[in-house]
């Protein structure tokens, strides 16, 4: 494990991923594809017909402001909310109105906004609940033994209550606790969020390094659309509902509208 | 001396039965969030089908030694019942999964009412005889004491099924699920659980609680009617109230604390001044100060979110 070749908070970004890569093309395999989404709470219309795509190995974010829909989206997509329009495509199979749990069972999962560990259990029940439809006991001793190795401060307080962890400590266990369903696709919302910025350049170092050694595909919600363009390839900008902008995250740390608004330049 | 200790065991074997009882609404409120009110006709039903099945196969469970078919009957009839807290949650809770908890508790009341009359207009209203399925012989000996076998048994049982509870939800994987749902439904769907599953199995296994605390309660107090869980149901909910609600040892512990208080209010209320009727009123009274000055309860967390 080399964690000191690729900080994925530095000034230049990652070149783990080949170019080629580098933005959605029909090049290479797309894992997931969202046409026309859209979503609505009672009257309320959160999303007005978004259309995405992410590559295969990859790291894609969707930035923009509070309320853009960002949330949504990725609650769409693990189907706790139900798309009142539109087709979710992962892994060439319709998951658009399949149930929350049948979706984590194809691979897709989402590790919700304000990190939800359940916070009476302890940090190893958690983990044993991310590995709640893993029947190989040898694969899930070892990838405990791998989330361990990646959050050492897990392993430290393996049998506290998740509840008594620090914000960030509770987000590693979130993060990890996903990785025991045997994700292909990592959602990940807000992972920042009321987080001490120490811990936050950990968290991101840490995803960029599973995303290369698991060969994770991630889609990565954030406010902090700074550190998302550094460690992703691809962008989304999401504004009322609707992608406004859309680019490779370099041309987008590039474009005058993003900095002005987003990226606070 | 030797009385005040006779009475704090008449008060522990009724309280455990109140155990047994508020477990079923303690476990329900832990994964529904809502007080489950047909929970003391599940109980009353339980009694009533041990009375069946006696009724049934009679001559059989006479010829088996008394702990035998003793197990036969609690077993049969707490599967029976688990299958009925299925049957309820799946028609009358599951269509307001998404609704305002008011709906479904209004309806619990309304399941419960169902159940009553069903039950008196397929049993009848007067009061039957229920057998004796462990017998009514004390124990002799007992340093003064007045124990019969019936309350050693029911002891034992509820100590037996308290253990069993204790290791499906701690141990098993069902039961971290249970655990995990009652702290975060959308996680643990999100984990990959099928949470109607799991509610289902948390009101059959309720259920079978229930049923096997009509059985051993009723074993006590060997008269039977279609009403006979409205008092000890609602005993039971002060009960898991009481121990903190969604807390399983916090339900446990409430039932023995209403038992015992009460028993001595019943034994001491002359002395005391309070005439005996009123020991009925004695879980309510508890019930009022839990609520003034605990209202999480004895066991319970105040619910709090990091954010």
């Amino acid at each position: 494990m080399s964690r000191a070749g690729c900080s994925a908070v530095s000034a230049v970004p990652c070149k783990a991923v080949p170019d080629s890569l580098s933005q959605p093309s029909t090049l290479s395999t797309l894992l997931l594809t969202v046409e026309n989404l859209q979503v609505s709470y009672g009257s309320i219309r959160a999303l007005h017909g978004i259309s995405l795509s992410v590559p295969q190995g990859s790291i894609v974010t969707l930035i923009g402001a509070n309320g853009a829909g960002k949330s949504t989206t990725l609650r769409a997509l693990s189907g706790l909310v139900k798309a009142s329009a539109g087709t979710v495509t992962y892994d060439g199979k319709d998951i658009t109105r399949l149930a929350p749990n049948k979706i984590v069972a194809e691979g897709l999962c989402h590790v919700p906004e304000g990190r939800m560990v359940f916070a009476n259990l302890t940090v190893r029940e958690n983990l044993k609940m991310g590995a709640y439809l893993q029947r190989d006991r040898k694969w899930i001793a070892d990838q405990t033994d791998y989330v361990f190795g990646l959050f050492p401060r897990l392993k430290e307080r393996e049998n506290q209550s998740a509840g008594t962890l620090s914000g960030g400590e509770q987000q590693m266990l979130a993060i990890g606790r996903a990785l025991l369903s045997r994700p292909k696709f990592l959602m990940l919302d807000e992972p920042s969020l009321g987080i001490a910025p120490l811990l936050v350049k950990t968290i991101f170092e840490r995803i960029v390094e599973i995303n290369r050694e698991q060969g994770l595909t991630v889609l990565l919600v954030e406010q902090n659309a700074n550190l998302a363009l550094d460690v992703s390839t691809y962008g989304y900008v999401l504004e009322s509902g609707k992608i406004l902008i859309e680019g490779p995250s370099k041309d987008l740390k590039a474009n005058p509208e993003v900095q002005a608004a987003y990226l606070g330049c | 001396m030797d009385q005040f200790l006779q009475q704090l065991l008449n008060g522990l074997f009724q309280g455990s039965i109140y155990a047994l009882i508020a477990l079923g609404y303690t476990m329900v409120y832990g994964v529904l969030r809502f007080i489950n009110f047909a929970h003391g006709d599940v109980f009353m039903l339980g009694a009533f089908t041990a009375l069946g099945l006696h009724k049934l196969m009679g001559p059989t469970l006479a010829s088996l030694p008394w702990p035998v078919s003793l197990l036969i009957v609690l077993l049969v009839s707490m599967t029976l019942c688990a299958a009925l807290g299925i049957i309820i949650e799946r028609l009358a809770y599951r269509p307001l999964r998404d609704r305002p908890r008011l709906n479904v508790l209004i309806t619990a009341i309304g399941v419960s009412l169902f159940i009553e009359y069903s039950a008196q207009l397929l049993f009848g209203a007067t009061q039957r005889p229920f057998p004796d399925l462990i017998p009514r012989t004390a124990i002799a000996n007992a340093g003064g004491l007045t124990i019969s076998v019936a309350q050693v048994i029911v002891l034992v049982t509820t100590l037996a099924l308290l253990a069993g509870l204790r290791i499906v939800v701690m141990k098993t994987k069902m039961g971290l699920a249970m655990r995990a749902l009652s702290l975060n439904p959308t996680a643990s769907t999100l984990m990959g659980v099928n949470n109607s599953v799991v509610i289902s199995f948390t009101f059959g296994l309720g259920s079978a609680l229930a049923a096997a605390g009509g059985i051993l309660y009723a074993s006590l107090y060997p008269s039977i009617e279609p009403f006979m869980g409205i008092q000890p149901g609602l005993k039971a909910f002060v009960a898991a109230v009481l121990g903190g609600i969604g807390n399983i040892p916090g339900a446990a512990l409430g039932g023995l604390i209403i038992g015992v208080t009460e028993t001595l209010v019943k034994g001491y209320g002359q002395e005391l001044g309070i005439p005996s009727g009123y020991s009925e009123g004695v879980a309510f009274v508890l019930l009022i100060l839990i609520l003034v000055f605990k209202p999480s309860g004895i066991l319970g967390r105040v619910e709090r979110e990091k954010v």
